[in-house]
């Protein structure tokens, strides 16, 4: 994504050294990284830039919400929900709030038919039967999250 | 009965100021067996030192205690001072009462009371000490150098030229090592070959210099002033008395197409051959691996196969039937000067190394590394000084040269700088500009390392002049695109990813110790860091000795360097040798191991755990001459005085000369209160 | 053999036909596959871009299943989920305060016993199998091996293969006859989780994989992730820029299972966007090979 980004990740650790906090979070490049770890795979120094940048994204999601871009956290935000919705990330719930929260209701629209013929597209799934306990997992993370001064993650 | 002289020193303010000398000079007047104690401002000075000589002939001391700085200062001041005044040196001893005491106290009771303490366990040891005498060695006034490029080349010049005689051994064919194999050296451009021949040939007429080529050293036995090495001579199947070099064997040879090892690869040789024209000696080798006879005969084919060499040889040299052969030479310094390899980014790599898989792993055609340029630029090389793609012979338009390959790369393996790269890609692109008018030199670096005498200039003189694009940036990856190489890098300084369809790519690969280092290293017993460089003694102030006595190290095998340096280095380890050649008897101090032979049991635990090898064997024989036992005896000239032996040995036979067990139980003794 | 089995959300959704090839080549193979009862989402890219701990958590959740349900060893089709149980077996290896906070954040026991297993690493200790049970081999069918990011990076966590020059996916498509070809993008990302959020990206990069398969002489790609065969699949009809002709992506399985002879319906060949048919028609128009 190095051309689509304005910080690459060599660009992100040098700001993270020179604690730009501010500037990094609020430049949408950290999350156009598609975690592909190619950064990692080849540093010379061992470090983990791909790590740095989920830190990065973690941080930005209670000190710079505002600053995430729209559709990216309409997808992330989406997917939970519907994780802790069923226990299982369900294809057309995951489409379906997404569409709602981007208004992006025409998008890939045409395709519908195809998926339905192709059996791709199940409609909305029943819950697994320990969703509670995924359902805990997620309770459990805002605690900690809370004890740490943090606020719920609210994408 | 003991007659001690005690003398407490005030160091000026040093010691006087949290020390109160003259009451540790009256407390110590009462000792058992001290009949004189005095106190000083300056003992070190003339007067101070008077005074000790005085205070022997006049009071008959039996031994003296200088109570004053550290032993590492003056030890050997007021051991010649007590020498001049007619005592033993060896009986005088120093008490320190300025580094272990007022220079790490501030309350001057206590001080005082600690400076006394230690005058006590002192005046308790000299009482022990016994009479030594310096121990004096023989020198063999001739030197090994082991390693023939031009560290070793100008180390053996210069002892040569220095009065000694020297022992050159190469391990192959030819002298010269990897300078030889390079075109033009910075930041002269001089045509290397060109300054290096002359030292070669000077090297193989020398009268001073035995050129064992093509050999290997197989051991080194003995001690400094004292070595015996064996070296292999290995067989090159060519006779090298008769041998003229009129090179008639290579003609005929029918193995031609042999991988040149001079050239890196990038030429053929036969397999009868002689690296490089200039080769000193120009003595052919056979390549028993390649040659057809050799192969033949180890596939068990009883018939003769080829053998068209020894018949072109009109001296009848060539001599199927050489096996290697050892001769031994004794020597009294060994200098190291192996040189160095290159690391390369391929798959298979020593333990603790990795490659490069971004980069192909070595698979990429026309990527080529710092020495295979050098051959290709190389007049003398396999396409005779045209810089031409190793793929299909045509010139590269665009060549990308990249720093930093293996170096400064701990994933890889290698964390340290390998310093000459950025001086020799400079290079590089100045001679491939010269070479190709029209064509295009991108350097992808991090850093310029150019802190040489004219080294900065040079490499401006590539940007600005020549016209060499440098780009702050790594290469993430490159892969094959057709017929040219895809390299997709970095600018840091503009900001944005690069990509450039390269014909042909150097790498400037790390600097590595030779192979078969570290075997060499525990030959000699010289320690190597975990890369295989040799240690040198002190890196600031020993830099040309290792911590073994009598061994000398130069050049790269220590630490990547370029040619100036390890030529200084070569010649710094020549003055070192020929310092050591100029006595007759090489001096060594007298506190070393000593075994007393009547309660050795002859177990050799301390010849196992000497780390210098000083324990021999002793027989101890009747009148009859009939064997009664073998006892450990120490080689004075050897031991280095580190009383391992000492702490292992289960009958307590063997002690160091002034620091024996009952000496350090006197001193324990002295503090706790115990006197006799 | 008996494996563990974890397919992930997108193998009963969009990556049906992986599913359904996994299963056929499995049960051909004579490799036994139980799926872990009542698994739950990986957490895939959303769980570890916004919150760690709960990444880590939602993948170790399964590894705890697995365990107590007996398994040594996990196979994760999907590369993503196979990276995502395999971050949290890591993790929990090396990080003591994750390790200790993991059973009380699960309510269930974990001692993280149970191995990740990434399919073409199942595969590949497979191969002389498929190559000797291949009845219909896949005839020098040329196949560029596409490996995505998550099977070979990061290094430490996916612990298989050479992360610049893999060569396994190679190694089963050779089994199962076909060539694999020399190309250069085997290892760039696809786009991941962009497909709805930022298509435009995966869109360009996607033109530039099969650009380069198509350069090196690819008849079709393989690979071994539900998100790698969507952007190219599914998205493929949007990366036309000069009417070049369509390049079919086959699951990895999908070539293995049309080389041990099953039928490609039973295999869910139908189910691609990009359809496999005339390719697989001129294969055994040319007188041998697949129907």
């Amino acid at each position: 994504m190095a051309g689509e980004t304005r910080f690459r990740p060599h660009d992100v650790m040098r700001m993270v050294q020179r604690d730009q906090r501010a500037r990094l979070l609020a430049d949408d490049s950290i999350w156009l990284c598609l975690t592909c770890e190619t950064c990692t795979a080849r540093c010379p120094n061992g470090l983990d830039p791909a790590r740095v940048v989920d830190a990065l994204r973690e941080l930005s999601m209670t000190e710079a919400p505002g600053r995430i871009p729209k559709a990216i956290a309409a997808f992330h935000r989406s997917f939970l929900e519907e994780v802790k919705r069923t226990g299982r990330m369900g294809e057309f719930g995951l489409v379906l709030r997404y569409k709602l929260r981007t208004g992006q209701f025409m998008k890939d629209v045409g395709a519908v038919p195809s998926m339905v013929r192709r059996g791709k597209l199940k409609p909305l799934a029943p819950s697994i039967k320990g969703v509670k306990g995924v359902r805990r997992i997620f309770e459990k993370c805002a605690e900690a999250r809370r004890a740490n001064g943090q606020e719920e993650v609210r994408p | 009965m003991a007659r001690i002289g005690v003398f407490v020193c005030h160091c000026g303010e040093n010691i006087g100021r949290t020390v109160d000398c003259t009451k540790v000079a009256e407390a110590l007047k009462n000792h058992p067996g001290v009949v004189e104690s005095v106190d000083y401002k300056y003992m070190c000075s003339d007067p101070g030192q008077a005074l000790i000589k005085q205070s022997i002939a006049e009071k008959n001391l039996t031994g003296v205690v200088v109570a004053a700085c550290s032993p590492h200062m003056h030890e050997k001041t007021f051991r010649r001072a007590a020498f001049g005044g007619g005592l033993n040196p060896f009986l005088c001893e120093m008490a320190n009462v300025r580094e272990h005491c007022s220079w790490i106290h501030e309350d001057k009771e206590k001080a005082t009371e600690k400076a006394i303490a230690i005058g006590r366990t002192i005046v308790e040891k000299v009482k022990r000490n016994v009479p030594l005498e310096t121990i004096r060695i023989p020198v063999t006034k001739r030197a090994l150098v082991i390693g023939g490029g031009i560290a070793g080349i100008q180390a053996a010049l210069d002892l040569a030229d220095g009065g000694a005689e020297v022992i050159l051994v190469e391990k192959e064919p030819s002298i010269g090592g990897h300078m030889s194999q390079l075109s033009e050296t910075f930041p002269t451009l001089d045509c290397s070959q060109c300054i290096l021949t002359p030292r070669m040939v000077e090297v193989y007429q020398h009268p001073n210099i035995k050129l064992y080529s093509y050999s290997e050293l197989e051991s080194l036995e003995g001690y400094i002033g004292n070595f015996k090495a064996t070296i292999r001579k290995k067989a090159r199947s060519v006779n090298e008395e008769l041998c003229n070099g009129c090179g008639a064997c290579t003609q005929v040879c029918i193995q031609k197409k042999i991988p040149s090892e001079f050239d890196a690869g990038l030429g053929k040789r036969t397999a009868i051959y002689v690296p490089f024209p200039q080769a000193v000696p120009n003595i052919p080798v056979i390549d028993r691996k390649n040659c057809a006879r050799f192969k033949a005969k180890a596939k068990g084919i009883l018939k003769e196969a080829c053998g068209k060499c020894a018949e072109a040889c009109l001296k009848g040299a060539v001599d199927f039937d050489q096996e290697d052969r050892f001769v031994t030479e004794e020597v009294g310094a060994v200098v190291v000067a192996t040189g160095y390899q290159l690391y390369t980014i391929g798959k298979d790599q020593p333990e603790g190394l990795q490659g490069y898989g971004e980069y192909g792993y070595g698979t990429i055609p026309d990527v080529i590394d710092g020495l295979q340029f050098e051959r290709l630029a190389s007049a003398s090389g396999p396409t005779g000084g045209q810089i031409l793609r190793p793929s299909d012979g045509k010139p590269p338009k665009t060549i990308v040269f990249l720093q930093c390959i293996g170096s400064r790369d701990p994933q890889k393996g290698i964390e340290y700088c390998s310093k000459i790269c950025c001086m020799y890609v400079a290079k590089h692109t100045m001679l491939y500009k010269h070479k190709v008018h029209g064509g295009k030199a991108v350097v992808f670096y991090m850093d310029i390392r150019a802190a040489g005498k004219g080294y900065e200039e040079f490499s401006r003189r590539a940007i600005e002049e020549d016209g060499a694009i440098y780009i702050r940036g790594r290469v993430s990856r490159m892969y094959r695109d057709g017929q040219t190489i895809k390299v997709q890098g970095f600018d840091t300084l503009a900001g944005e990813p690069v990509e450039i369809d390269a014909d042909m790519v150097v790498l400037a690969t790390a600097m590595r110790p030779q192979p078969g280092i570290e075997t060499l290293a525990q030959k000699l017993s010289v320690s190597y860091d975990r890369h295989g460089f040799i240690n040198e003694a002190h890196p600031k102030l020993r830099p040309v000795e290792t911590n073994t006595a009598g061994i000398f190290v130069a050049g790269a095998c220590q630490s990547p360097r370029d040619i100036p340096d390890a030529v200084a280095m070569a010649s710094a380890t020549a003055a070192k040798v020929l310092g050591l050649f100029s006595k007759d008897q090489l001096e060594r101090e007298p506190t070393v191991a000593k075994v007393n032979q009547d309660l050795c049991a002859g177990c050799f635990s301390c010849e196992h755990v000497c780390p210098y090898g000083a324990v021999e064997h002793k027989e101890i024989r009747d009148r009859k001459g009939v064997l009664l036992k073998i006892v450990a005896e120490v080689n004075g000239g050897v031991c280095q005085g580190c009383g391992t032996c000492q702490a292992t040995c289960p009958s307590k036979s063997v002690e160091l000369q002034g620091f024996t067990d009952e000496q350090i139980y006197s001193e324990i003794n002295a503090l706790a209160g115990c006197v006799e | 053999m008996k494996i563990g089995y974890y397919p992930g959300c997108s193998l009963h959704g969009t990556a049906r036909e992986l599913d359904e090839s996994l299963r056929a080549v499995s049960a051909a193979l004579g490799v036994h596959l139980q799926e872990v009862e009542d698994w739950s989402c990986c957490g895939a890219t959303s769980g570890h871009a916004t919150d760690h701990l709960l990444s880590v958590a939602l993948a170790a959740r399964n590894l705890a299943l697995a365990e107590a349900q007996g398994m040594d060893q996990v196979l994760a089709p999907c590369a993503a989920c196979f990276s995502r149980l395999a971050s949290a077996r890591h993790e929990a290896r090396n990080d003591a305060e994750i390790r200790e906070k993991l059973p009380e954040l699960l309510g269930l026991p974990f001692t993280n016993t149970v191995a990740v297993r990434n399919l073409v690493d199942l595969l590949r200790g497979l191969a002389p199998e498929i190559k000797a049970k291949a009845t219909k081999p896949l005839q020098g069918m040329k196949v560029a091996c596409y490996y995505g990011c998550l099977l070979v990076r990061p290094p430490e966590v996916a612990d298989f293969d050479d992360p610049e020059q893999p060569t396994s996916m190679e190694e089963v498509v050779k089994a199962a006859g076909g060539t694999p070809v020399t190309w250069n993008h085997r290892m760039d990302c696809c786009g991941g989780a962009f497909s709805l959020s930022r298509t435009g990206s995966v869109i360009r990069l996607g033109r530039a994989i099969l650009d380069d398969a198509r350069t090196a002489g690819a008849d079709a790609i393989a690979v071994a992730c539900p998100m790698c065969h969507s952007n190219l699949d599914f998205r493929q009809s949007a990366m036309a820029l000069r009417g070049e002709a369509p390049m079919p992506i086959f699951f990895l399985t999908e070539l293995v299972g049309l080389a041990l002879g099953l039928e490609p319906k039973a295999l869910g060949i139908r189910r691609h966007f990009v359809s496999a048919a005339p390719l697989l028609e001129r294969q055994c128009a040319a007188g041998k090979g697949v129907s």
